[in-house]
């Protein structure tokens, strides 16, 4: 069964609809992808699932229970956690302070024990545990608001434009450890811009268009559709 | 090299403006008397009245920290503080006749009706005025603070009258309770560091180390980041309008007791003080407003007492303005918006 089951969902920004009826499902256990030009509705899906902009009509059912019209913090409750697109780290914190923050709802004590795991997967945060987020390079804050998601042990992970302005060297880094959290038991929901990264490391992919699904696959097979990559992998 | 010097302009230029009337009267006081005791005991009595301005001040930075408003509400609040106070203490039969112990016990029983009333008003305040327009234009939330400050300050007149009322001298303010090098400490000057120090300490504590102290630096931050950790914003922002609150209705017991004098207007004149504080500490600042606040009652207590009471203000915001240009983040603000 989905553990996210995403039907039909209209979004708008004020007057403007940025999504007209999407769907999607993601498995348990899977890194799915949603690739799409700027403006096509990836970020939005985003924001609908963690509750930042609710859809106005459409549901979002995850574990069973609808979520659509949760306010963000009931989502964050239920294990949804987003990375948002540009990083949105807490730039007068500490490193150590933003991972805190990101246990913020946890009552329990195995909090220090997952600040150790993120810092084996990130390494160069534990480098940096006492210095500020805002002092540190873009690529060190994406890894900083990934580290900041997986605090607060998520059961879907959302991740948003992780490639967004960093140099390449990092982001085959960034590629790697997304990969590794999803090895270690992380269901994850990606959106990127830059779809050679994402099909490379998702099991399935859907295409978003101007707000809707236009073409949904396992993500080997959308590599070599012609469309896909005259249109988003630069072929 | 212009930047170096521009720098070191805004550094120790600050440093020197705000030492020429303490050095300027210090002088006169060595020519005159041959010792220091008069612009030192100006200082000292400057650093109390600023105590209860940095109290007020400490609402406004914590307020516009977290929502870029400026409430101009905020001095009506401490000045129905201090009526509430006086009103409360009178109820309970506290008078120039009451005993020692009962005098404390009183005191403090109405420093906490006190905080908790200006507390929950000013909760109720933002709930009314502000939060419907969160998404509204930034102008609309500060049009509604201002009537807000109006009917408040009308509140007050209704409640004792336009002019200022005197009220009983609960501790005998002006007495002095000892002298150290030649600085009289009067125990108005005891009260008043006694109700801001462990207060600023506690709020300071709060907001750097408890769960919800680091929400509220978080949503002033980055909110919609904090909505993404599970923070509910719209209760840290009112958890912060009751932390205000709860600030000036201490400062408004405090002020009834150190002046022995309110009045409906006293909101908006300390208000504007300690707004005035705020932004010169950097706004958004926990410790700018506090160091904002004593700064002010410094000059105020030095032109009060040197120059004359009514170039007080003009002299006050003459000190803002320079501290603006060569600083416009305030003394202790950072480029950008700062709380905590």
């Amino acid at each position: 069964m989905a553990i996210l089951e995403v039907r039909d969902i209209h979004t708008y920004y004020g007057n403007i609809q940025a999504l007209k009826g999407v769907t999607l499902e993601v498995e348990e256990g899977e890194i799915v992808t949603l690739i799409g030009s700027n403006g096509a509705g990836k970020s939005t899906t985003l924001r609908s699932i963690s509750g930042l902009t609710p859809p106005r009509e459409g549901s979002i059912v995850f574990r069973g229970q609808d979520i659509a019209f949760m306010p963000p913090q009931e989502i964050v409750r239920l294990g949804i956690l987003q990375s948002p697109e540009g990083r949105h780290c807490f730039q007068r914190m500490t490193v150590r302070e933003n991972l805190e923050l990101g246990a913020y709802l946890r009552r329990d004590r195995q909090v220090a024990e997952d600040m150790e795991r993120v810092f084996d997967l990130f390494p160069r945060l534990k480098e940096r545990e006492r210095q500020k987020a805002g002092t540190m390079s873009g690529g060190e804050q994406q890894m900083l608001a990934i580290g900041r998601a997986l605090m607060g042990r998520p059961r879907l992970l959302l991740l948003d434009e992780p490639s967004m302005g960093i140099a390449p060297i990092l982001v085959e880094r960034i590629y790697e450890t997304i990969a590794e959290i999803n090895r270690q038991g992380t269901t994850i929901l990606l959106v990127e811009q830059n779809a050679n990264y994402a099909l490379g490391v998702s099991h399935r992919g859907y295409v978003l268009e101007t707000g809707t699904v236009a073409l949904a696959d396992a993500s080997d097979r959308l590599r070599e559709n012609p469309d896909v990559q005259r249109a988003y992998l630069g072929a | 090299m212009g930047a170096t010097v521009q720098e070191l302009l805004s550094k120790y230029g600050l440093i020197a403006l705000l030492l020429v009337l303490p050095v300027v009267y210090g002088i006169q006081d060595l020519r005159d008397d041959g010792n220091l005791a008069g612009i030192a005991n100006n200082l000292f009595d400057g650093l109390s009245n600023g105590a209860i301005i940095a109290l007020i001040a400490v609402g406004y930075t914590l307020v516009y920290g977290i929502i870029e408003l400026i409430n101009f509400a905020h001095g009506e609040v401490f000045m129905i503080g201090s009526f509430t106070a006086v009103a409360f203490w009178g109820l309970i039969g506290l008078g120039l006749g009451s005993s020692v112990i009962g005098l404390v016990l009183g005191l403090l029983l109405t420093l906490l009706v006190a905080m908790a009333t200006c507390g929950g008003m000013n909760v109720m305040i933002e709930r009314v005025a502000y939060r419907p327009l969160r998404g509204a234009p930034k102008l609309a939330p500060l049009i509604t603070a201002v009537g807000m400050s109006f009917i408040l300050q009308n509140v007050g007149l209704l409640w004792l009258g336009g002019s200022p009322k005197s009220v009983d001298d609960l501790i005998r303010a002006q007495d002095d309770l000892f002298t150290v090098i030649g600085i009289n400490v009067s125990r108005a000057d005891l009260l008043a560091f006694a109700v801001t120090v462990p207060l600023v300490v506690l709020l300071t504590l709060f907001v750097t180390r408890a769960r919800l102290g680091k929400a509220m630096r978080a949503t002033a931050q980055d909110p919609e980041a904090a909505r993404l950790m599970g923070i509910n914003v719209d209760t840290t922002i009112s958890l912060t309008f009751l932390i205000g609150g709860m600030m000036a209705g201490a400062a408004g017991l405090t002020y009834a007791l150190y002046q022995t004098t309110i009045w409906f207007f006293q909101g908006f004149q300390a208000g504007l003080l300690a707004f005035t504080a705020a932004v010169m500490g950097g706004i958004g600042n926990l410790r700018g407003a506090v160091l904002g606040g004593l700064i002010i009652g410094c000059i105020q207590q030095i032109s009060d007492n040197r120059i004359s009471p009514s170039w007080t203000p003009a002299i006050v915001f003459a000190y803002l303005i320079l501290i603006m240009v060569f600083r416009p983040q305030g003394l202790l603000g950072e480029e950008t918006r700062e709380a905590g």
